[in-house]
C-alpha cells in the first residue's frame, strides 16, 4: 500500500491508497478524484490523466518516457515536474506521494 | 435543402461496435448508413489507439485497433454500408409517418426507420486550450479546425502545437497567410518528419517563424485577436501578434449532441435493456460504450453481443408479424448468399 495525495487546484486535498503495481491514474479512477479524466483508459494516448508532482517526489517519480514526452504535447501547461499519471506505477517507494490536478484536463 | 436519404438504419459512429452492428443488420438485410465525425472508420480504435494492442477480442489473441478496423470492414464489405465521415448528427426527431429524421452538420438529411447510437465515449472534437479569455476570440479569431483556408488569407497566423495537424497548416496556409509564426512547447515534433523538414527550411528562408513556449493568455477586442502571450521554455514572457490562431492540441471525446435528442441519460450514459438494446424512445437503440445497464462492461466483445441482439428488435420493426428464424453463417444458405461465400 502506498498513500497517495492528490492535491486540487482550488487547495482541496485528497488522500488515497494506492496499490502497488497499479497507476496513479487508475488508483485516481478508482477513487473517483475529480480532473483525472483518462479518456484513453490507460493507454497513454490521450493526455487527460496530466499532473504536476510535487517537487520534493519528482526524483522518485522519475522522468517521463518518450512516449509520455510525446503526449504531453496534448496537455495545457506543461510544466518542469508534468507527469501522465497513467505512466507512474505505485509502489511502496512512492508512499506519500503528492501530486496536483491541474485545473482543466480540456 | 440537400436530398433527403432514406434508409433502415443510420448508425452514429464507425468505431467497433458500429462496424459490428452492420453485419449483424446486413445478415437480416437492414441496409445501413454510418456517421462518424472522424475522417476515417474505426472510432477510438482509430483516433487513440491504432498502433496499441488490444488482447481481449475472442480469438484474436492479440490485435492493433487499426487491425481490427480493417478485419471488420472486410467482415461487412458484402453489405455495402454507406459511409458518410467528418460529419456529426446533430439532430434526431421523430417523423409522424414513423421513423425518424436524422440531420448532421454537414447538411446531410436521413430518413430512416432505426437509429443505432454507437457513439463509444461521444463524439471526437478538438480539445480547447483552457487559456483565460479564449471563448471571446473562438470562431473569430481562433479557429480549432480549418473549414475554409480562403478565411485565413492575408492573416498574421499563430499555429499552436506539434502533431500532424499543427505542421499540415503550417505548410498549408503559409502561402496565403500575411505571416505564420509555428509555437510548440519543445524543439521536437510527433509529425510526418517530411512536414517537420519542410517548416524548418521555411524557417531557414526567413519565410516564416518558429517559437518555443506556451500560451498564456490573449490580447485583443471585441472578438478580435492582436497578439498572444507566450511563456518561453526560459520562463520569459513574450507576446506574438498575431489576429488569428489556431491551436492544435488533439481531440477529445464530449458526449455532444445526443444529450439534446430527448432520451433518458444517465451520469451521460444512455440507459438500455438488455434484449434490444432499445433506449427509452423505441425505434433508437443504444450499444457499445455509450450505454448502460446492469453490469455493463465497456468491452468491445460486450458491444458486439449487443450489435447482435439489437438486429433482433430491428427486424421486427422493420417486418411486423414476420418471424424471423434464427440461423447460424456456418449452415444456413441463405445467410451465406448474403455474406457472398456461396
Amino acid at each position: 500500500m502506498a498513500k497517495i495525495t492528490f492535491i486540487q487546484h482550488n487547495g482541496t486535498e485528497q488522500t488515497v491508497e494506492g496499490l502497488p503495481g497499479m497507476s496513479v491514474m487508475e488508483t485516481a479512477v478508482k477513487n473517483m478524484v475529480p480532473g483525472i479524466d483518462a479518456d484513453c483508459g490507460g493507454a497513454c494516448a490521450c493526455a487527460t490523466c496530466h499532473v504536476y508532482v510535487e517537487p520534493e517526489w519528482v526524483e522518485k517519480t522519475g522522468a517521463r518516457n518518450p512516449m509520455e514526452e510525446d503526449m504531453l504535447d496534448f496537455a495545457f501547461d506543461v510544466r518542469d515536474n508534468s507527469r501522465l499519471s497513467c505512466q507512474i506505477k505505485v509502489s511502496d517507494v512512492l508512499d506519500g506521494l503528492r501530486v496536483k490536478v491541474p485545473e482543466k484536463q480540456f | 435543402m440537400s436530398d433527403v436519404i432514406t434508409t433502415d438504419a443510420v448508425i452514429i459512429g464507425a468505431g467497433p461496435c458500429g462496424l459490428f452492428a452492420v453485419f449483424e443488420l446486413g445478415l437480416l438485410d437492414i441496409r445501413c448508413h454510418v456517421v462518424d465525425i472522424l475522417d476515417r472508420p474505426g472510432g477510438q480504435c482509430a483516433e487513440l489507439y491504432p498502433e496499441k494492442p488490444i488482447y481481449d477480442i475472442p480469438a484474436l489473441p492479440v490485435v492493433t485497433g487499426a487491425e481490427l478496423t480493417s478485419r471488420l470492414l472486410e467482415q461487412i464489405k458484402p453489405f455495402k454500408p454507406t459511409f458518410h465521415f467528418n460529419h456529426m448528427v446533430t439532430g434526431v426527431k421523430k417523423l409522424e409517418e414513423g421513423g425518424f429524421e436524422l440531420e448532421t452538420d454537414g447538411g446531410t438529411i436521413f430518413h430512416s426507420r432505426v437509429v443505432v447510437i454507437a457513439a463509444g465515449g461521444g463524439s471526437f472534437q478538438p480539445k480547447k486550450p483552457p487559456i483565460p479569455g479564449i471563448e471571446a476570440y473562438e470562431n473569430t479569431s481562433v479557429f480549432y479546425s480549418v473549414k475554409k483556408m480562403e478565411a485565413l488569407r492575408g492573416k498574421d497566423i499563430l499555429i499552436v502545437g506539434g502533431g500532424d495537424s499543427a505542421l499540415d497548416w503550417t505548410l498549408n496556409l503559409h502561402p496565403i497567410a500575411n505571416s505564420v509564426t509555428l509555437l510548440h512547447r519543445r524543439d521536437e515534433f510527433r509529425a510526418a518528419p517530411d512536414s517537420v523538414k519542410k517548416m524548418r527550411e521555411l524557417v531557414e528562408a526567413g519565410k516564416m517563424q518558429f517559437k518555443l513556449g506556451q500560451v498564456t493568455g490573449l490580447k485583443g477586442e471585441n472578438g478580435i485577436l492582436s497578439a498572444a502571450t507566450v511563456k518561453g521554455n526560459d520562463s520569459q514572457g513574450f507576446d506574438v501578434a498575431c489576429n488569428a490562431m489556431l491551436p492544435f492540441f488533439g481531440l477529445t471525446m464530449k458526449l455532444g449532441p445526443v444529450a439534446e435528442w430527448g432520451l433518458n441519460l444517465h451520469e451521460n450514459l444512455i440507459p438500455v435493456d438488455t434484449e434490444k438494446f432499445e433506449t427509452s424512445v423505441e425505434g433508437i437503440f443504444a450499444i457499445g460504450d455509450i450505454n448502460t445497464y446492469p453490469g455493463k462492461l465497456k468491452l468491445i466483445l460486450s458491444g458486439f453481443h449487443e450489435a447482435a441482439l439489437m438486429a433482433q428488435k430491428v427486424f421486427k420493426l422493420k417486418n411486423p408479424g414476420e418471424r424471423l428464424m434464427f440461423q447460424y453463417t456456418t449452415s444456413s444458405s441463405s445467410l451465406q448468399k448474403k455474406l457472398g461465400v456461396s
